[in-house]
């Protein structure tokens, strides 16, 4: 079992490190005491207050709904505020999320997923099923760990990925005064929803329940859909001519 | 030469801040010594206040929530859940609270209607069968991190530079005036001086810590409170308790949770607070009276958010009857230091109007006439703050 310099139950943390500026990341092992109940969230402060101020990560609401502190633990997309630490003499690898350019630490740079999201323009606020009058914050929590996690966009940058095309599945469901089609369109392309492999992790990592895949899998039947009325149409207007 | 304002604090306060002294001509650096909203700020429980828990205890809060209720919902459209606010009466006692509450919201401006049990239950059917009464105020819900990132995207276009992981360690000074924050980026694990006409802290609780730089002293009290959100949205109003605010009286909804909280301590050091189990029992046991469901739901997550009142040392053990309000101290009066002023107290709800009494003072000692702009000015989506960076700069 780890335990600190002052004979404590530890977790052993081992932590991706890169500054600003350097070319190559390394990992530092930290020993941190261990508390009942403690997330990855609460290491990585014990950290940065009692071991090293320089530690840089992301983090906000400390329950799951901002979607600033997504990191890969022991290789698997989380929000550090809600994974459990583990027990006394665990080892915990933390690293940031993929698929982003590192800034620091396990501070990546969102601006590549938000511009893309902001493509989409999907709104904040969604119609509530109980409440008619009022409006409630869309599932989505822009925490990018089904991104991070979904093997095609590791691999292809180019494909539009599970956040941007579930956000598009949300303007289809409810256009909130945008262009569902124009919207739509963006998804039938080749880097859009067909691009898409089934691998299916992006739901299995998804903290809010939002479905990703699913949402892949209604966009291509919305999509089909609208190919095969279309090639019905041509058809038709064929044998008229 | 703009003059420049340097905010210490990317909190709430901070945000708005410098999205007031932005549209007043002025060059404003923001330092935050980690992300922004990660303290205070971005853990509280995403309610924009329609003033009612104040009403009956705290005049002055309830005025300004109402105030700042109606100008945040037309400066920043799209950011607000609008389910509304219920204060519900569980006993007997409470129910008898029922005039007095009342004509406190009138008093203060809050507009209120009162609904029989029944037609509570069906306003609200995840009300607790034991529900006498409710009174329905215009409360609203919010996300703790996206609103004041509106503030600071606005801000960010309008040219302030905004410092993440950026924490002020020391003043340069000349005499008793301040020329530049020295700060450690820890980025890129260096120190950077921002030269500066004017320092404002807005670091919340840990504003004491800030003020020390220069030698000056403010009388904050870090009151800590604990939350807790199930799985599952139980309500869709936000459900308050009628009576005098206390542990676990409020549960409002936030996504697919139930957010219920809270309660209060106070502490000396914002940074080495624990969630309690006991707090944490406490709060559903009373939230349970409230709103059933969540005391059957399965818990996501508990954490403590500390409050930045203002109180001397060894005033009020629980915090509870520390106001709500927010104060401003020129230090230039306390023998800090000519040009630093604090900034400290309040909510979240109250963060423009803490921003513009703050900036107004700022101005005057910056010689700079031009007035407040932020009750009209409409703030650009959350999403802004991300693609408008200057990533790297």
């Amino acid at each position: 079992m780890n335990e600190t310099t002052d004979g404590e139950a530890a977790i052993r943390v081992t932590v991706y490190r890169r500054r600003a500026g350097d070319t190559d990341p390394h990992y530092d092992d930290f020993d941190v005491p261990y508390r009942p109940g403690m997330t990855v969230l609460d290491i990585l402060m014990s950290i940065r207050s009692h071991q090293d101020a320089e530690l840089t990560f992301r983090h906000s609401c400390l329950h799951a709904s901002c979607g600033t502190c997504g990191m890969r633990v022991n290789r698997r997309e989380r929000l550090a505020c809600v994974t459990p630490a583990g027990a006394p003499g665990d080892q915990v690898l933390i690293e940031p999320l993929a698929g982003a350019e590192v800034r620091s630490d396990l501070v990546v740079d969102m601006r590549p997923f938000y511009e893309s999201l902001d493509a989409v323009g999907r709104p904040l606020l969604r119609g509530d099923e109980h409440n008619h009058d009022g409006h409630r914050l869309e599932d989505c929590i822009e925490c990018s760990l089904c991104t991070s996690a979904c093997p095609v966009t590791a691999t292809d940058g180019r494909y539009a990925g599970p956040a941007v095309l579930a956000a598009t599945e949300r303007v289809l469901r409810e256009p909130r005064g945008h262009d569902a089609a124009a919207v739509l369109e963006r998804a039938d392309r080749e880097q859009g929803a067909w691009r898409c492999h089934l691998a299916l992790e992006c739901s299995q990592v998804c903290p809010a329940g939002v479905d990703p895949a699913g949402a892949i899998m209604r966009l291509r039947r919305d999509l089909l859909r609208r190919h095969l009325a279309l090639h019905v149409h041509r058809a038709r207007n064929g044998r008229r001519s | 030469m703009r003059q420049r304002v340097v905010v210490i604090g990317g909190g709430g306060t901070g945000a708005a801040l410098a999205h007031d002294l932005t549209l007043r001509g002025l060059a404003v650096t923001v330092l935050e010594r980690g992300e922004l909203t990660s303290g205070t700020t971005g853990r509280h429980h995403g309610l924009l206040h329609s003033g009612g828990r104040y009403a009956m205890t705290d005049r002055q809060s309830a005025v300004e929530c109402v105030q700042e209720n109606r100008i945040l919902r037309r400066i920043a459209p799209g950011s607000f859940e609008n389910g509304g606010g219920l204060f519900v009466a569980v006993t007997d006692d409470d129910a008898d609270q029922r005039d007095e509450f009342v004509d406190a919201c009138a008093e203060s401006g809050i507009p209120t209607r009162l609904l029989s049990r029944s037609a509570a239950l069906d306003a609200e059917p995840g009300l607790s069968p034991d529900v006498r009464l409710a009174v329905q105020v215009p409360d609203a819900t919010m996300d703790a991190m996206r609103l004041p990132l509106r503030f600071f995207a606005t801000a960010q276009r309008g040219g302030a530079v905004l410092r993440p992981f950026t924490e002020a360690v020391t003043f340069v000074s000349n005499g008793r005036s301040i020329t530049a924050v020295v700060a450690r980026d820890h980025m890129a694990g260096r120190n950077v001086a921002v030269p500066a006409d004017l320092v404002i802290n807005a670091a919340g609780p840990w504003s004491g810590r800030v003020a020390a730089m220069a030698g000056a002293e403010v009388p904050i009290r870090p009151s800590p409170g604990v939350l807790v959100a199930v799985t599952g949205r139980w309500c869709t109003h936000v459900v308050n308790r009628l009576h005098k605010p206390g542990d676990g009286d409020i549960v409002l909804p936030q996504r697919g949770l139930s957010v219920v909280g809270t309660s209060s301590w106070t502490v000396d050091d914002p940074d080495e607070v624990r969630v309690s189990s006991e707090h944490v029992r406490a709060i559903l046991r009373e939230g349970m009276r409230l709103v059933p469901a969540v005391g059957a739901a399965s818990m996501r997550a508990a954490w403590a958010a500390v409050r930045p009142l203002i109180g001397a040392t060894g005033s009020d053990a629980s915090g509870r009857t520390l106001s709500r309000t927010f104060r401003c101290f020129d230090h230039a009066a306390d023998g800090g230091a000519d040009n630093l002023i604090t900034i400290t107290g309040g909510k979240a709800t109250t963060l423009r109007s803490m921003a513009e009494a703050t900036a107004d003072i700022a101005c005057a000692k910056l010689g700079v006439t031009t007035p407040c702009r932020t009750r009209d000015a409409v703030l650009l989506p959350h999403t802004a703050y991300y693609t408008s960076a200057e990533v790297g700069a």
